[in-house]
């Protein structure tokens, strides 16, 4: 049977973990995973976002729905992002994330659903819910035309905010984010880890009760990438509200309290990071070197598992057991690990390892 | 209303701040130009031509040349500058991440391309007084009509600009309506030159005809009842262009 090498494909048909039908069509046989990840997709109960816990919420999204043209962009999601958490947003390009960043922004009006930041409805409060968020854009959108310092200035000025104010804010904003010694050079003369900084100093000029950043590290360097992280962390720590998209899924593991995946518009699951490794890829992954005889040891000990290019990949709570019965039908003869399973797990069995553009 | 103002505000003020920043390069190509046109046209060209409607010529394109350099540089400031921190800078997208709106950037935008008229202006009267070619102190008025003209130019490049696909399309309106303007709008010889078909036509769909016409009457100390239509002309189609601009705009822009 010929494979391409990036398809995914899983042998047993009860384990097929197909769940982007989760929300639209049950899977033909229920397994335990896929019966869970449809408990766990906040569409559940609409109720629940009505009428519980809406105190609290800043953002609460109800059957949120973007279209362009015939196309759904976000296709009715809904979710809720509590006071003081940092909530993610991941998912393959086109999954529909900076879309939901932007309705949350006010700068794109949603089609349908409903969609309230602080309690206010986008639609209708789209001022005052902008002047209470700062916003990390994907692309990086600083004034060109202004110095590091003066770009905060010009900034805070959008916002109303009093010029001695503005002054002291950015002088502190620049030392928080280490770029005191870049505070009168021009932007395109700093590096893109600096851009980057210089980005969240500006989201922070307002003094934001809600931060959205959408994709904080792209394309940085491993040290610029841990002080944005430090960054974040420490602004939760004094209870800010942090919502971020990635692409990045150790970076989700590290910063988010709770998360979604998206994909084609929709929501897949819902959960706290370490939550969903356990439900949807269980505590270990073992990887199997990919050969007839592997396959065929793995069916004939009734062991479901996935097809990764040339690796099985098996998804387990009780690997030692497993692995001790594949070591003692070929040792020496396919190259076997174990390693704890990771969220990339989850994605990639949830989104498929096709390539998105 | 105030809140709205000091937004409107904030938008204008960034791009006179970049402005200043780079003053050398701003201030002197306005001063220069106009300078070649008198020089070369007015007192080269013009020692042809002993007067006309009984105007010697460098005092009769005198206004004009103010005119077009108020055109040119609201017209060029709300288009390739404004396409370029539109589109290539993103700074619209910043700015409306803010409480500011997209109707107040392009607001901001269109009232600072007119007060890149009025600085034009401001800088050329002292030549024009200079060569004795602009009468005082009427000419003083050219520099609070520069801003009602250079609203008008900037309304009518934000419609284009609004819907550009690219930088190099704005090469269309620059070619086909600017330059025809700069020479046809009783610049450079008077309209009643035209046959009254054509003469018509400038005057209905050329802007700077009604632009320099009220210059020219300022300049000759020669304002009556007439240039209050090309006033209100001026007036409806500023208003016009202006709201067209920011509606084409939110359509482009807020999707």
């Amino acid at each position: 049977m010929g494979m391409h090498p990036l398809s995914w494909q899983t042998r047993d048909p009860d384990q097929i973990l197909y769940l982007p039908a989760v929300q639209s069509a049950a899977p033909r046989t229920p397994h335990r995973e896929a019966r869970r990840a449809k408990e766990c997709c906040i569409q559940k109960n609409p109720s629940l976002i009505l009428e519980g816990e809406r105190i609290g919420d800043i953002i609460a999204a109800h059957d949120l729905e973007k279209r362009f043209g015939d196309v759904a962009a976000v296709d009715r999601v809904s979710f809720r992002v509590r006071e003081g958490e940092v909530f993610g947003f991941l998912g393959p390009n086109g999954a529909g994330k900076t879309t939901t960043m932007k309705m949350i922004q006010c700068i794109s009006p949603k089609s349908g659903g409903s969609l309230e930041v602080f309690g206010m409805d986008v639609d209708t409060h789209p001022r005052e819910i902008k002047s209470r968020i700062g916003v990390v854009p994907q692309e990086n959108n600083l004034d060109p035309d202004f110095t590091a310092y003066r770009n905060l200035l010009v900034y805070a000025r959008y916002f109303g905010i009093p010029k001695s104010v503005a002054e002291e804010r950015a002088e502190r904003l620049l030392g928080f984010m280490r770029l005191e010694e870049k505070r009168d050079v021009l932007i395109e003369k700093l590096s893109g880890g600096m851009k980057r900084r210089l980005i969240v100093a500006r989201a922070l000029v307002n003094e934001p009760e809600l931060l959205i950043l959408d994709e904080p590290t792209i394309g940085l360097d491993p040290q610029a990438r841990h002080l944005i992280w430090e960054t974040l962390r420490g602004l939760r720590a004094e209870g800010n509200t942090l919502v971020l998209t990635t692409h990045y899924l150790d970076e989700a593991e590290r910063l988010c309290d709770r998360l979604v995946i998206m994909d084609h518009g929709r929501i897949l699951i819902e959960g706290a990071p370490a939550e969903i490794v356990h439900e949807y890829a269980g505590n270990e992954v073992i990887e199997i070197e990919r050969t007839e005889k592997t396959a065929a040891l793995l069916d004939k000990l009734g062991v479901a598992y996935d097809v990764a290019g040339d690796m099985l990949q098996v998804f387990t709570d009780r690997a030692d057991e497993i692995v001790g019965e594949l070591l003692d039908l070929c040792r020496h003869e396919a190259a076997i690990t174990v390693r704890p399973a990771t969220l990339e797990d989850v994605f990639l069995r949830l989104t498929g390892r096709k390539l998105r553009e | 209303m105030i809140e709205c103002i000091q937004r409107v505000g904030s938008v204008w003020q960034r791009n006179l701040e970049a402005f200043l920043r780079t003053y050398r390069v701003n201030f002197i190509p306005p001063f220069i130009e106009p300078l070649l046109y008198l020089l070369a046209l007015g007192f080269g060209l013009g020692t042809y031509i002993e007067a006309v409607d009984g105007v010697p010529y460098p005092v009769f394109i005198a206004p004009a040349l103010v005119s077009i350099s108020v055109m040119n540089s609201a017209f060029y400031e709300c288009t390739y500058s404004s396409f370029v921190r539109m589109y290539y800078q993103k700074t619209f997208d910043a700015i409306i991440a803010t409480p500011v709106s997209i109707d107040e950037v392009i607001a901001g935008e269109m009232i600072w391309g007119a007060t890149r008229g009025v600085i034009y202006a401001g800088l050329m009267l002292p030549v024009l007084i200079l060569f004795g070619v602009a009468a005082m102190p009427s000419s003083l008025l050219l520099i609070p009509f520069a801003f009602i003209a250079g609203l008008l130019f900037a309304g009518i490049a934000m419609c284009f600009t609004a819907i550009t696909p690219s930088i190099e399309t704005l090469n269309y309106p620059s070619f086909l309506f600017i330059t025809p303007m700069f020479l046809f709008s009783g610049t450079f010889f008077p309209l009643e030159l035209l046959p009254d078909a054509v003469r018509c036509a400038a005057l209905a769909a050329l802007p700077l005809t009604h632009v320099v016409e009220i210059n020219r009457a300022i300049t000759l100390e020669a304002v009556s009842a007439a240039n209050l239509l090309n006033l209100a002309w001026i007036a409806v189609a500023t208003a016009i262009f202006c709201s067209l601009a920011i509606r084409l705009m939110r359509r482009r822009l807020v999707v």
